[in-house]
């Protein structure tokens, strides 16, 4: 059985279990598709877990966070769920970001600082993401519980960004807002990007809620739109910079992800959604608290080779 | 006169020559393709002595068997613990660690070679020089080398067999020298050394290739010299997956 399965890939030079990548890709595709985010998240960890080469796993996780947000960006722009103008200063934030981020991302290996870096804002993010998110799916089910109606929040872009100077109007966000703040949005995901692998709808999606104050009815699709040219960008990088992505083990990656993301849709539909954004807070606890333990737990190994790839 | 005598002196290497034993050697494959099934391989090394004059020695001959890779150049760092977080702290660079370094013999190498000829010829995890560029004391050195060398083999990238060589009627010797899916490209040497008291008395080696093949060297070339279309390319591809997954989604 092995051998129908074994696959040698030509940019991370080894062989894998060709069944274990795309159910990998599955597993990670229908989270997305159930929550609406990319999962680069996940994908990245797992295939360094699995002994992908880190920037190889990071460049073609990005690749394949493309193919997983163009179905998704698709469907909401027909549904006219995007904010083209909004999303159009986002991607040029997260062009500038990416490239910034490229450059962090060798300075940071050079320094022999990458994995640790990747590890901590990981921590980080995750962390407080997955808090912050737990916390409102149980105030909301306790109010719902009660009887009582859920306290609608105000949608009040954060007093920092409304001291910004160039205030642009975004009619279909509902926002008259500084230019800069979802520039600068945009460049802070574009880095994460291409240092992590990750679309950065995690982060992209709560900072356009609570620190733009955008509409909820655009926020997911303007994301998606965003996450899709990031993502893109930060593939041709890798690709032009290192030569780390790997086109058969994105290819993988997609086949399982893109069926994984249908069936996650699906399986979206039949849940409530303070149920599903309940499960996603404590998966990206569980991510965030595996990566915290990795981080403080004494290594079995305190050695590490770094090679032109690795 | 004096031509003479220089000419008896060659005479007489010539002659000290064909006392000593001789390796004949062949490769189960001089070329190893990688394709997209490869999963690692077996190389057989395998040959025969040529005693001097036919006279097979009572003693089994000592032999070692080495498949070495390209070297490169490669840092090795350590982690410590820095409030908390283990982060890494000190790093050496090795101007000339083999990528791949296997090495076969018909007893352990301490016990088959002296210290000298070991440490000449490279032969055991040991004795291999790295050339460390990194300035620290020996001592440093020493650890963050034998921290290398137990990473490459856990990753089967080195490989000691202490009785790996088999003889047969003190004539034929074999090694089977396992090769992993994760093995470098580029080209390889096999050596073959016949022992005796500690010492090399005869050499020989034969090269090996080890080289994408097909769809692999394609899709390499490819991502090497034209790295802007090839990254055009992945995203197009995985634009068209995701809307073609999309449409299938929609439609059932």
């Amino acid at each position: 059985m092995g051998c129908f399965v074994d696959l040698y890939l030509p940019i991370a030079e080894m062989s894998v279990n060709a069944l274990v990548i795309i159910g990998l890709g599955a597993l990670v595709g229908f989270l997305s598709g159930m929550f609406g985010v990319g999962g680069g998240f996940l994908t990245t960890p797992l295939l360094i877990f699995y002994g992908i080469p880190p920037a190889v796993a990071v460049a073609s996780s990005a690749t394949q966070v493309t193919g997983t947000s163009v179905s998704g960006a698709y469907s909401y722009f027909r549904r006219g769920q995007i904010d083209l103008k909004m999303g159009a200063v986002l991607v040029a934030g997260g062009m500038l970001g990416s490239v910034l981020g490229s450059f962090l991302f060798r300075w940071l290996k050079s320094l022999g600082q990458i994995d640790v870096t990747i590890a901590i804002i990981y921590v980080l993010f995750l962390g407080t993401v997955g808090t912050l998110m737990l916390k409102e799916v149980l105030t909301t089910m306790k109010a719902q519980r009660s009887g009582q109606a859920p306290a609608r929040r105000g949608r009040r872009h954060h007093p920092l960004v409304a001291a910004l100077p160039l205030k642009m109007r975004f009619p279909r966000s509902g926002v008259y807002i500084s230019v800069l703040a979802p520039f600068l949005v945009g460049a802070g995901v574009g880095v994460l990007t291409v240092i992590m692998g990750v679309g950065g709808g995690f982060i992209m999606v709560p900072a356009m809620l609570y620190l733009l104050g955008m509409a909820a009815g655009v926020v997911v699709g303007t994301s998606l739109f965003q996450i899709l040219f990031v993502t893109a960008v930060a593939t041709l990088l890798h690709a032009t910079q290192s030569q780390t992505v790997d086109i058969l083990l994105a290819i993988l990656l997609l086949l399982g992800g893109v069926a994984g993301a249908q069936l996650g849709a699906r399986a979206a539909q039949r849940l409530p959604a303070e149920k599903l954004r309940l499960f996603l807070a404590l998966l990206v606890l569980a991510v965030a608290i595996r990566l915290a333990i990795g981080l403080t737990w004494t290594p079995r190994e305190l050695f590490s080779i770094q090679t032109a790839l690795a | 006169m004096r031509v003479l005598l220089a000419l008896l002196m060659l005479l007489a290497g010539a002659a000290a020559a064909a006392q000593q034993p001789r390796l004949v050697t062949d490769l189960s494959q001089s070329r190893i393709d990688i394709s997209y099934r490869f999963a690692g391989a077996e190389l057989l090394i395998f040959g025969a002595i040529q005693y001097p004059g036919g006279v097979v020695p009572e003693e089994p001959p000592g032999i070692a068997v080495v498949l070495r890779g390209p070297v490169e150049p490669v840092t090795v760092r350590k982690k410590a613990r820095i409030a908390g977080i283990w982060v890494n702290t000190q790093a050496l660079r090795f101007e000339s660690a083999p990528g791949f370094y296997a090495v076969a013999t018909t007893k352990p190498v301490t016990d088959l070679l002296d210290e000298r000829n070991a440490a000449i010829y490279e032969i055991g995890l040991n004795h291999l020089q790295l050339s460390p560029a990194t300035a620290a004391g020996p001592e440093t050195t020493g650890r963050f080398q034998q921290g290398m060398v137990k990473l490459r083999v856990n990753e089967g990238l080195f490989v000691e067999q202490p009785y790996g060589v088999q003889v047969t009627d003190r004539i034929l010797y074999r090694a089977r020298i396992p090769i992993p899916s994760a093995v470098p490209v580029g080209n390889y040497q096999a050596e073959i050394y016949l022992i005796d008291g500690g010492r090399v008395r005869a050499r020989s080696t034969s090269p090996v290739i080890i080289d994408k093949t097909g769809f692999e060297r394609s899709i390499f070339v490819f991502a090497q010299d034209h790295s802007f279309f090839y990254g055009l390319f992945a995203v197009t591809l995985a634009v068209a997956m995701g809307l073609l997954a999309g449409r299938i989604g929609r439609r059932g």
